[in-house]
């Protein structure tokens, strides 16, 4: 059943890769006379209008992803650590809302506040660039929250609460001793969002104006009728490039994770 | 001094993304809502307002019209059924694929679990978009699948696989799988095998002792898997429409045409508040189980 599953879940990744390198304009007929091929790689590299899309794309990414990092973390430690406060549930029900909601309700919703704030205030002025990055700023800093709540719950007060009896500020405590133990939930909080950002069509859909058109919403419009080859070459490269990286960063983690233990084994021999 | 300075501090980390959410996730849906009870007509922006002012006096303006209009055609009721039905039997394949895979890999090895779940999360990070996309690819008329089939001998006229109930079924299940296998190893991996053993040494076959054992303590893993699934499935947008039927709409597709297409926001948002109010009662329980799980410390 795994193997059957995983299958099921890496097949069509699979045949994306090999028909990048088909010949055929029919995708998923195999012209064997002429494949492999490049030629779709090629053709990627001179499309405009996908390569502006793709650097438009990483910018809000980038931008998103730090801005609901910081917010996600700000809402994660206040969850964990604070005990109950007025307006706790209302936090804690906002941060976990956005996950399961229907991304069309998502997008039309927000796309409705910036028109009446348009009205009202006169800001934002119209819709683009900036209402996408305010819109995924709001979504993603959600799974950040949950990120970074549940690694502060998988440690106990204690080591704040010794360093604060020490007569550290809260600022230090924060930076010397917080922060290093929600780091790698910081981390993968930031990537999370970066992809979820990246990734997103639907609500990005309602909150682009024209001349804003991101990668996802370019693939949609070409894949919305009919397979074209050129996107099969992009899926390859994408894929490609996350592979690497989870790679790397499995690699890395080991190394950190093995390098700690022998610390352990070391400070343990010295107080011996 | 230093209580103060900390009290001031904590307002400020709790008050910042409760503000930020207040403003961009709550107040929108109240938006929706008002909007909702307007009426379309020509003009920037497109629906009457709140308050209209007769001979000088104000008079509050609500419609509901747009609700009723949703009642009358039956396209809508049709496609919130359909939209209900398609989550309900993905939801469910998800989780008798989806339960076995988290049982094996709970079971596996240390060092192969982490191997197994890394190539469970590895397509979560490729595009959403492009991996229903394959499924095109996969499923046309002179697709892999079909091709195949006929090389094999199977059939001998190609099968309509694209554009159909089972499709949609396929891509929704291809690409929630992982948020139903996700939380149910969470919760497989926290239980107690000397359970299992006690029940084996008094005599219970495996099956029984899964049933009365295994089973009810991942109910909560079950139910939030489901949920996670469950819940956006609703009102899942790209899936139907690349892979889906043309002439069953789900709701998010309508709600979108209606908009988009049709420019009819008071539709649109009477559309998007009675999706709500189908899910209210499910994403209360999934955040109930969200909570509990987080402040479990797991």
């Amino acid at each position: 059943m795994l193997v059957l599953g995983l299958v099921f879940l890496y097949v069509p990744i699979a045949s994306m890769i090999v028909f990048s390198f088909n010949n055929s304009r029919l995708v998923t007929v195999w012209d064997a006379a002429h494949s492999p091929t490049l030629k779709w790689y090629k053709a990627l590299i001179g499309n405009e209008q996908i390569l502006g899309a793709a650097w438009l794309s990483i910018r809000i990414a980038l931008i998103s992803a730090s801005a609901a990092v910081v917010l996600g973390t700000l809402a994660g430690m206040a969850l964990a650590r604070f005990g109950p406060f007025r307006g706790r549930l209302l936090l804690a029900g906002m941060t976990t809302a956005p996950i399961v909601m229907p991304e069309v309700i998502t997008g039309l919703s927000l796309l409705l506040l910036f028109v009446a704030m348009g009205q009202l205030i006169g800001w934002p002025r119209g819709v683009g660039a900036l209402t996408i990055t305010l819109a995924h700023i709001t979504f993603c800093m959600a799974y950040v929250t949950v990120v970074v709540q549940s690694r502060l719950a998988g440690f106990d007060e204690s080591l704040e609460e010794a360093a604060m009896d020490l007569g550290a500020r809260p600022l230090t405590v924060f930076g010397r001793i917080t922060l290093p133990l929600i780091l790698p939930a910081i981390a993968s909080g930031w990537l999370l969002a970066f992809t979820l950002s990246w990734d997103d069509l639907v609500i990005t859909q309602f909150v682009a104006g024209p001349g804003s058109s991101t990668l996802p919403m370019v693939i949609f419009s070409k894949v919305r009728f009919g397979v074209t080859p050129d996107v099969n070459a992009l899926a390859t490269i994408m894929v490609l490039i996350v592979a690497t990286g989870i790679a790397f960063s499995t690699v890395w983690m080991r190394y950190r994770e093995r390098r700690r233990e022998r610390d352990l084994q070391l400070a343990a021999a010295a107080n011996l | 001094m230093p209580r103060l300075t900390q009290s001031t501090g904590r307002r400020l980390i709790a008050g910042i993304p409760t503000l930020w959410l207040l403003l961009l996730f709550l107040i929108p849906f109240l938006i929706v809502f008002r909007i909702s009870l307007s009426e379309v007509r020509l003009a920037i922006p497109p629906y009457t307002p709140l308050i209209a002012w007769h001979h000088g006096k104000p008079s509050l303006e609500l419609h509901g019209s747009a609700y009723s209009f949703l009642f009358t055609d039956s396209l809508y009721v049709s496609s919130y059924l359909y939209s209900l039905k398609v989550a309900a039997v993905s939801t469910l394949c998800c989780l008798l694929i989806g339960y076995p895979m988290a049982y094996a890999i709970a079971h596996a090895r240390p060092a192969t679990r982490t191997v197994l779940l890394m190539l469970i999360v590895l397509p979560f990070w490729t595009s959403f978009l492009l991996r229903v996309y394959a499924w095109i690819g996969l499923l046309k008329n002179n697709g892999v699948i079909n091709n195949v089939l006929l090389y094999l001998g199977v059939i001998h006229q190609p099968l309509a696989l694209l554009q159909t109930d089972f499709a949609v079924y396929i891509g929704i299940v291809y690409s929630y799988l992982p948020f139903m296998i996700l939380p149910l190893y969470t919760n497989l991996e926290k239980h107690d095998p000397t359970l299992l053993e006690a029940a084996a040494d008094l005599g219970a076959r495996p099956l029984r002792a899964f049933l009365a054992i295994t089973l009810p303590q991942s109910l909560a893993g079950i139910l939030a898997g489901s949920l996670l699934v469950f819940i956006p499935a609703v009102g899942e947008y790209v899936i139907p429409t690349l892979l889906g039927r043309t002439d069953q709409l789900m709701i998010g597709r309508v709600l979108s045409d209606e908009f988009f297409e049709n420019r009819d926001w008071p539709v649109a948002s009477a559309v998007a508040i009675l999706a709500l109010l189908l899910l209210v009662v499910p994403i209360m329980l999934f955040q109930r189980l969200e909570r509990r799980e987080l402040e479990s410390g797991a």
